[in-house]
């Protein structure tokens, strides 16, 4: 199913919807789609009647909205208490050094993208990330290092 | 009624009323950042707080209604040290260049910071780096100037029903932007520059051309003319200290003159013009079964804003071109073969009050030969500090008149200026097209004033139209979604962009309050009121214009030059 049937088919669902609706309509477009396109805010926008920058303002006022598609390995790093006292910010900046973008971002070439997120209820196996659902636990720079490297290389084989 | 005590004295306030109103009438000058008279409070920035006997901490004084009983002081040790801090913590992360700002000397923090005395650094933010905007043709955003204190962002939404941009992230990562951190120029952005009038500091302001304006008034071989809106003459002495209101139209020509422009033509003589063409289109549509109700077409914020948000009524706009690009089409033909000078060689020039003229001129349409009618477009504001920089001064200047073949105008075209002037002259020219004679009574009282929305009957002969004036585009949007709605009592719509009308545009002097646009407007009443010439239709220049030149209103050289069309527009809303 192409991109715009998907959020044609959400809103359709929200017939009558008005501008309280706006965050479940998001939700439900980031489900579909992983993020959410330009594309997507102005048609959100043209069928509450608001304006896109309006919308796009609530959409960024939340840490769960991406404004970018997500790459072939997204990988999440988890930023919570435990992780961030077992070092969770140097695998943070660890993984952006690697991949040359930031969190929130994706690759130029759509393969990496890195997600921040508050915590994934594995405090025990801190620091933890998670690539493409999968859990890594008590990840070490060396450990991280690898598994991007790995990666990277089995894409330019 | 309700009985307060300010600062130990007995004071009495309105039901209803913000504290800030009852000091402000008490004289009380209560600091501000984020208030906006007229529109609803949302006190962001706390600068106004004062102290309410009782009340566990500072209350704002701009949202927070007065009550019976209630003692306040204003200044007290306490508030004094809040308001200090709040703008200290505004300087820890703004840019140290206010010798280099455009806004150096005329800017509310500086002023803020001058007035609480502070005089040296006292917290050291991070200073974030962001990029200006200068994708619109119109209006330059520096997010790095921006207090965040939300002015722009309520004009846009709640005057002007526009929102381009919106506070965009969270906490201290917020923004003001457009959707998706786009230009302005792909944005919704109508370009009327209402938004640069509320900026209280740098971050929102004109594209200059200034610069550009004195390279060509200097290069050799280039035929340097000049056209000022009728908004102009009664608004700029505010820049030299004037009082608003006063209108120094032939001290403005003479000074023009000594910048070095080789003409200087007067817009409201085009304005007379669109009178003729316009007031023909509306008889012909009346008369002929055309598309109505017509709307005049002279605001280019307006236009810009149909075509995004109204695209199913551009057939309504009126084809007549705005008066300055009428200007600059005959500058470049008529007054070009008269005067017998290559158009690539002069260099055409508006003064306007509005930075929507600037993204105007620039429009595909408004040339010919890849030539634009209008070359550059100077504010208000920057026409003040051409005059600064050439060390002209009009104060001392006599009087002075434009320049033949474009310098005659009847006050109806100097209306053009102040909402409902563009229809007082229509009317006036259009009873004259429909009976033949001349109105008994000229002036139009109900179409005058600075209210957002007014109507009127008007019968000419047989003919009666329903006429209405809009001023603010959240004031045109109400109307037109009544017409969508199916309201088909009007015939013919003034619509101006800016609230009151040109006096009050995006380019004029900043800092005017609401009575000083009300002087400004009154002015160009009084103009009328004087003006041995009050009709477009006895403008010799106009009528010797068509017998010369352009033959007859709608005619084929008429439609060439000075007709135009408008396209639907794609735009991220």
């Amino acid at each position: 199913m192409s991109t715009q049937t998907k959020v044609d088919k959400i809103l359709a669902g929200h017939a009558f919807a008005k501008r309280d609706k706006i965050i479940p309509i998001l939700q439900e477009i980031q489900e579909a789609e992983g993020y959410i396109s330009q594309n997507a805010v102005v048609k959100v926008s043209r069928h509450l009647s608001m304006p896109a920058s309006k919308i796009y303002g609530v959409a960024t006022f939340y840490n769960q909205f991406r404004f970018k598609a997500r790459g072939k390995y997204h990988i999440m790093v988890c930023r919570g208490t435990a992780c961030h006292v077992k070092g969770s910010l140097s695998a943070l900046r660890l993984v952006e050094d690697c991949l040359k973008i930031k969190a929130g971002d994706t690759t130029r070439d759509g393969l990496f993208s890195i997600e921040v997120v508050v915590c994934m209820g594995a405090c025990g196996l801190a620091p933890v990330i998670s690539l493409n659902g999968e859990c890594h636990a008590k990840v070490t720079p060396e450990k991280l290092k690898n598994l991007v490297e790995e990666l990277k290389l089995k894409e330019t084989k | 009624m309700l009985n307060i005590e300010v600062n130990g004295k007995a004071v009495q306030a309105n039901q209803g009323e913000t504290i800030l109103q009852v000091l402000t009438r008490q004289g009380i000058k209560v600091p501000t950042l984020c208030h906006l008279p007229g529109l609803a409070p949302s006190g962001a920035c706390r600068m106004c707080v004062v102290e309410v006997e009782g009340a566990p901490s500072l209350i704002p004084s701009c949202s927070y209604p007065a009550a019976d009983g209630m003692k306040i002081k204003t200044n007290t040790p306490q508030i004094l040290s809040a308001r200090k801090a709040i703008v200290e913590l505004l300087l820890s992360n703004h840019p140290q260049d206010c010798l280099y700002c455009i806004r150096g000397g005329d800017c509310d923090l500086q002023r803020l910071a001058k007035q609480h005395g502070i005089r040296n650094r006292v917290f050291s933010g991070e200073r974030v780096r962001r990029e200006k905007d200068t994708s619109s043709p119109s209006i330059v955003r520096d997010p790095e100037k921006c207090i965040l204190c939300g002015k722009c962002v309520r004009v846009c939404e709640e005057v002007q029903n526009v929102s381009a941009i919106d506070f965009i992230h969270r906490g201290n990562k917020t923004v003001i932007g457009t959707a998706y951190n786009q230009g302005l120029n792909v944005s919704s952005c109508i370009n009327c520059g209402q938004c640069v009038l509320v900026c209280p500091t740098a971050a929102l302001s004109e594209k200059s051309h200034v610069n550009d304006v004195l390279k060509v008034l200097s290069a050799p071989g280039k035929y340097v003319v000049v056209q000022h809106a009728p908004a102009v003459s009664v608004s700029i002495a505010e820049e030299f200290n004037y009082k608003p209101g006063t209108d120094i139209d032939g001290k403005m020509t003479a000074a023009l003159r000594k910048v070095g422009f080789k003409k200087v033509f007067d817009t409201s003589f085009t304005a007379d013009l669109t009178i003729m063409e316009e007031g023909s289109e509306l008889v012909k549509r009346a008369t002929g079964g055309g598309v109505l109700p017509m709307f005049t077409s002279c605001s280019p914020g307006w236009i810009k804003f149909v075509e995004q948000f109204y695209p199913e009524f551009i057939p309504n706009l009126s084809t007549c071109k705005s008066p300055q690009q009428m200007m600059g089409a005959l500058i470049k033909s008529f007054f070009a073969e008269r005067e017998k000078i290559d158009p690539a060689n002069i260099v055409s020039v508006s003064i306007m009050p509005c930075t929507a003229k600037k993204f105007e001129c620039g429009r595909p349409e408004m040339g010919r030969n890849s030539h634009s009618d209008v070359d550059y477009v100077l504010t208000t504001r920057e026409f003040a500090e051409l005059l600064r920089i050439t060390g002209v001064d009009p104060s001392v200047l006599e009087p002075e008149t434009p320049d033949t073949p474009f310098g005659e105008r009847s006050s109806a075209g100097k209306m053009f200026g102040a909402s409902g002037g563009v229809m007082e002259a229509a009317v006036r020219s259009a009873y004259f097209l429909i009976t033949g004679g001349e109105m008994p009574k000229y002036t139009i009282q109900e179409l005058r004033g600075m209210k957002g929305s007014k109507e009127l009957r008007v019968k000419a002969g047989k003919i009666e139209l329903g006429a209405a004036v809009v001023s603010g585009l959240g004031a045109a949007r109400k109307l037109m979604e009544e017409i969508k709605a199916g309201r088909s009592d009007l015939q013919f719509i003034e619509v101006m962009t800016c609230p009151g009308g040109c006096i009050n545009g995006g380019g004029q002097p900043l800092r005017a309050d609401i009575e000083a646009v009300k002087a400004r407007m009154n002015t160009l009443h009084q103009i009328d009121k004087d003006a041995p010439l009050r009709v477009s239709h006895k403008n010799t220049q106009v009528k010797r214009l068509y017998e010369e030149f352009l033959g007859a209103p709608l005619g084929h050289k008429s439609h060439e030059l000075l007709h135009t069309h408008y396209n639907k527009r794609d735009v991220l809303a």
